[in-house]
């Protein structure tokens, strides 16, 4: 299954939850959040969020701002 | 000191305003922001990979700031772009508070008040706390206000000019206009001079980045910030004298000596 992540598309094993996909790409913590497709999606609801062949993942942090 | 800046239900003494960006260091922006004086500082949320470090940096300093946080939404051009971007800001950051900046021209980064209001209007209905960075037209101000904004963040000028106050009618009438209204002078401040007279014009507060943050000296400049504020806001409570046209002494000219001569001077006649 290829999701594009932040951008660059990127192969896995197989249809998996956001958690996993996640987990799979070193997100830990809780100082980032997630949008799938342009729409935000809660930290609580990461483990029931299926992806999809081709989902966009948009995945931030913190930065400095003006 | 009775004299606190209020926003959505909360005080502070400080009526500075700083970003965290284009610091030549984080240990600068740190000691910057202390220099300034400021309670509320602005950020931002970008695409980050596990192995970026900015994410951790700016995350440990939010830890020890205790400033109230000011998330931004720099870079948005649409209304559904603010609101992603928006949520994902409060799950983070902790905070209803948002900077809402909507960008309509690339090239002056000027707000697109229609995305403005939208995207106001639906975030205020998520229960965001915005701060809509707006243009100065009174208009687009008033719509803000009834989409249920309290507080509204007119340019002075565009993001990073250093131009100060570009139109003084303008601003001058929004502040006449809304007089019970927070207005926080946001952008285009190159001077301590613009953010004291920003002040002096009875404006709440100002929000700057590029002036500390690229001066030779940023922690030098943020204080003089500081200072030109304060100094600002004291002299607008202190009430300004009115322009005149003609002169008019201040030193007395009743009983002053040799007033003979300089009549007879002023009429050509010999002593």
């Amino acid at each position: 299954m290829q999701l594009l992540v932040n951008g660059e598309p990127k192969n896995f094993d197989s249809a998996q939850s956001l958690s996993e996909v996640l987990q799979q790409l070193g997100y830990r913590g809780d100082t980032f959040a997630v949008a799938v497709n342009g729409d935000f999606v809660p930290r609580a609801t990461y483990e029931q969020t299926a992806l999809n062949p081709g989902d966009s993942l948009d995945i931030v942090a913190p930065v400095v701002g003006g | 000191m009775a004299d606190k800046l209020k926003l959505y239900g909360k005080e502070f003494d400080s009526r500075l305003l700083v970003g965290t960006a284009l610091y030549p260091s984080p240990a600068i922006m740190r000691e910057s922001v202390a220099a300034s004086g400021s309670e509320i500082i602005t950020l931002s949320l970008r695409r980050q990979s596990p192995e970026q470090q900015q994410g951790k940096m700016i995350w440990d300093y939010i830890q020890e700031s205790g400033c109230q946080l000011l998330p931004n939404t720099a870079g948005c051009k649409t209304p559904k772009e603010v609101i992603a971007l928006a949520e994902m800001s409060r799950e983070i950051f902790g905070t209803d508070w948002l900077k809402l900046e909507v960008i309509g021209d690339d090239y002056n980064l000027q707000p697109d008040p229609f995305g403005l209001i939208e995207a106001a209007r639906e975030l205020v209905q998520r229960g965001f706390k915005v701060l809509p960075y707006c243009t100065d037209d009174l208009v687009v101000c008033r719509k803000l206000l009834d989409v249920g904004c309290e507080v509204l963040m007119p340019w002075g000028s565009p993001i990073g000019t250093g131009r100060g106050l570009m139109n003084k009618y303008n601003l001058q009438t929004l502040r006449e206009r809304l007089p019970d209204t927070p207005l926080i002078i946001d952008a285009g401040i190159g001077a301590p001079s613009q953010a004291s007279e920003a002040m002096e014009m009875g404006f709440d507060a100002v929000l700057l980045n590029t002036a500390i943050a690229k001066a030779q000296n940023p922690v030098l400049m943020a204080e003089s910030f500081k200072l030109a504020v304060q100094s600002g806001r004291a002299a607008r409570n202190a009430g300004l004298m009115l322009k005149r046209q003609t002169a008019s002494p201040s030193t007395p000219t009743l009983d002053m000596p040799f007033w003979q001569q300089s009549i007879t001077a002023e009429n050509g006649e010999k002593a």
